[in-house]
């Protein structure tokens, strides 16, 4: 409908080195920045606007993210900066905007979609399954869909039910998806910029509570970090992150948990005990080679997630890690998960939630004395 | 495709023809099926924004869309619900504001679809509400502070939806106006004469569920009325970006079910166009989709600002036409509304409003073992587990609580 598109996606390999240069110094220019301290939504909405900037076929639709700029204001004035046809609001149809963005990926677009919560996604499950998850492998390679999935997703914001699901489970384990959740301000930004490059469908699952979580960040050095990846080839992509040092066990937790799995590392520090923190990054593809590193050298691990613990990723991680590990383990492996039951109501998600002295309690039973 | 026994299909076809709404409207009224199916060529309006009644000829008067207005006694009880319910709705505001509930999606501008939803049902009837009918559920006769659990975050709900037929109020749009078929094709099956009138606001009408829902009624024939509120926005996204229909109504027709809208902020043609609609559906005339256009005059929620999205001045014209003041007008003016009486419903709207601040304001202590407590009728092995395990936690605190508090008493 718009002239101003041009179907140039990367996934069609037609994108000129040349433009997507220029757009991106364009980009830069529009912002300069140096180290400051922004929050975690900054970092998304900059990096949606950058890939919006670099490459005219990708495109944000969903429910309020035009005018209102999303609920969570992730795609804040991105429809004044690109206009309506590049950032729009859809009917209220959850499958509706998963299965377009799966027609306008076939045809060109690099679709960047936002679910609105977690469990409001739950309408698109058929797409996302079906179909999302399934075009690659059913047309051996022909189509290729490069879309992002966007979900706020956990708890701990005191939501009321339906807001604070934890569904990475559902999608990590559909076959075809990739799965990202990142834990810092800068993995924001650059984990973003990496699920909107990817050829592949990725659930981009963004931990709603670490939205106003701020760090200090040098968003040219991530721009420059994101230029040089791309020069290369190269990228962050399913690499896990030792998230805080330590020696005597490891503490592997993913999104929303990762912080608190550092003040578990920080609490057990005070008590003499040094653990080491992995930040999971990416649930799919998983970096069973640097998590597995760290349990090979202290010989003791603690799964950290909000999500339930019955077949969850939490178990996938136990699995693998055991699979991989078992003759360097003192101990076997813990997990600190949320209950089996639905997400509590807001007064109640305290109880539900891994806390600190749960995942110490969790450390403490890791048979120290043999 | 479908595959059937040709003699199945041929009964099914009979069933069908025999239970045509639209050829039962011909038959009984003498219209013809454009008339029934398609909403009026305006919304129904009985009560203008001034407070005046309408000319007879200025209201429904299209064939098969007349109106006979309400009595006394129903216009009065729907006017003391509309006082209460606009009571319930600041009330319920300020609670949020000062903390004492998580969240509230105000009807506010709405009472008068809230109000007469849950007074054109009978006893035995059913209603199906959103996170927005709050007013309506209450109005049904479920006590206020239980229906507020939900929003004060001590539980995902606080009522039994059996003891006033009231489904729990659902925030997946839509999903409600499935239960509500499957309710009224339930009572159907036991020969029972329940109707069911499940509510879903504008944008919600884009789910697919609206559209299965819909389908569904009318395939089985079942007695629902369908009833969206307009009130012209989903968040921030205006009904023109919803919907380019001639109007909601009109998408009615498609399903081969009679479709109508009217004035939501007229409680006078609500009251008279849903109690048609029930009357039909409770006749066997199948579903029905009643539209009613009206306003959220306040945001979304408390966590929305609706200045991002719209004028003041377009919030103002919708002021104007506000469903309380003008049926306020219209009562004294035909003599039915004295001060008297105004003042017994104010009491009655005010006593109300104490039994929400008095109920909400208590710090009603949760209970930590409820979350394993009604996951199943019975709790697994694995829960009984983690409930131990919750348990031991918080005898552990508990201990350690105290001793802390004996060792600064030991210490002073
Ligand atoms: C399936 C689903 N998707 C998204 C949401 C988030 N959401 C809650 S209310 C709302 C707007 C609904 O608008 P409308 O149906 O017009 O009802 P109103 O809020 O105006 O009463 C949205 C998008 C939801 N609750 N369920
Ligand atoms: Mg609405």
């Amino acid at each position: 409908m718009s002239p101003s598109i041009t179907t140039s996606s990367e996934a069609n390999g037609n994108v000129s080195a040349a433009t997507a240069r220029a757009a991106a110094k364009a980009a830069v220019e529009a912002e300069k920045t140096g180290p400051q301290t922004i929050t975690l939504a900054k970092a998304l909405n900059t990096a949606m606007a950058d890939a919006m900037h670099a490459d005219p076929s990708v495109l944000v639709f969903g429910e309020d993210v035009g005018m209102l700029g999303g609920v969570f204001r992730i795609t804040d004035g991105l429809t004044k900066t690109f206009g309506t046809s590049r950032c729009f609001d859809t009917p209220l149809a959850e499958s509706g905007i998963v299965g377009m963005a799966v027609g306008m990926a076939m045809n060109g677009m690099r679709p960047v979609i936002e679910m609105q919560f977690d469990a409001f996604a739950y309408p698109a499950f058929e797409q996302i399954v079906s179909h999302v998850a399934k075009m690659h492998n059913r047309t051996k390679g022909a189509v290729k869909l490069p879309m992002v999935i966007r979900v706020p997703y956990a708890g701990g914001i005191g939501g009321v039910e339906h807001h604070c699901d934890s569904s990475e489970a559902y999608y990590a384990h559909t076959a075809g998806l990739k799965v990202f959740t990142p834990a810092t301000v800068a993995d924001g930004y650059r984990m973003l910029r990496e699920a909107i490059d990817s050829d592949d469908p990725v659930m981009f699952m963004e931990p709603k509570k670490l939205y106003w979580s701020k760090d200090q960040v040098d968003l040219d050095a991530l721009r420059a970090e994101h230029a040089a990846n791309t020069e290369r080839g190269t990228s962050s992509e399913g690499r896990a992150a030792v998230a805080r040092p330590g020696t005597d066990a490891t503490l592997i937790a993913y999104g929303p948990s990762v912080p608190t799995a550092l003040a578990a590392a920080a609490a057990a520090a005070e008590e003499g005990r040094s653990l080491e923190v992995i930040d999971v990054r990416s649930i799919v593809p998983f970096d069973d080679e640097t998590v597995c590193a760290s349990v090979r050298k202290t010989g003791r691990a603690v799964v950290i997630a909000e999500a339930h613990g019955f077949a969850s990723v939490a178990s996938e991680i136990v699995a693998r890690v055991q699979e991989r590990c078992f003759h360097h383990l003192a101990a076997p492996i813990r997990r600190v998960t949320g209950f089996d039951v639905p997400y509590p109501a807001p007064k109640l998600e305290h109880y539900y939630l891994p806390g600190v002295d749960r995942i110490l309690d969790a450390v403490d039973d890791l048979q120290w004395e043999d | 495709m479908t595959i059937s026994a040709d003699h199945a299909a041929q009964q099914h076809a009979q069933q069908a023809a025999q239970q045509n709404p639209a050829s039962d409207a011909v038959s009984k009224f003498g219209i013809t099926v454009e008339d029934y199916m398609l909403p009026a060529r305006h919304q129904i309006q009985m009560v203008g924004p001034d407070g005046t009644l309408n000319p007879h000829t200025e209201q429904g008067t299209q064939p098969g869309h007349e109106y006979s207005l309400p009595s006394e006694a129903e216009l009065l009880a729907a006017y003391e619900q509309l006082v209460v319910g606009r009571r319930v709705n600041d009330q319920n505001s300020a609670l949020v504001r000062q903390g004492r509930m998580a969240v509230y999606p105000s009807s506010h501008g709405q009472e008068a679809c809230q109000v007469a939803a849950a007074l054109c049902l009978a006893e035995g009837d059913w209603l199906f509400p959103t996170y927005r009918d709050s007013v309506a559920v209450m109005a049904r006769g479920v006590d206020p502070v239980q229906t507020m659990t939900l929003f004060r975050g001590d539980w995902h709900g606080g009522y039994d939806p059996a003891k006033n037929k009231v489904g729990i109020q659902c925030t997946p749009l839509t999903t409600q106006l499935l239960h509500g078929v499957g309710v009224a094709h339930a009572a159907k099956l036991r020969g029972e004469d329940t109707v069911v009138l499940a509510m879903c606001g504008d944008g919600a009408t884009s789910e697919g569920d609206f559209h299965e829902a819909l389908n569904f009624a009318a395939v089985f024939h079942l007695p629902v009325v369908f009833f969206v509120q307009n009130n012209q926005y989903a968040i921030s996204v205006p009904l023109a970006h919803q919907s380019v229909a001639p109007s909601l109504a009109h998408k009615a027709v498609g399903y081969g079910m009679a479709g109508e809208r009217v004035d939501g902020n007229d409680i006078v043609a609500l009251l008279a166009v849903l109690g048609r609609a029930v009357k039909l559906a409770r006749e066997g005339s199948g579903p029905l989709l009643v539209e009613a256009h009206t306003y959220r005059m306040q945001a979304h929620t408390n966590a929305d600002d609706a200045t991002r999205y719209r004028q003041d001045s377009e919030v103002a014209e919708w002021v104007a036409k506000d469903p309380l003041s003008r049926m306020q007008t219209y009562l004294t003016d035909r003599g039915l509304l004295d001060d008297d009486r105004a003042a017994r419903i104010a009491e009655k709207a005010e006593a109300v409003a104490t039994q929400l601040r008095e109920g909400l304001s208590e710090e009603v202590p949760v209970e930590p073992q409820d979350l394993f407590k009604y996951v199943f009728s019975t709790p697994t092995p694995q829960l009984k587990e983690q409930s131990a395990m919750l348990a031991d936690e918080l005898a552990r605190d508990a201990a350690s609580t105290a001793a802390a508090s004996t060792a600064t008493e030991a210490g002073k």
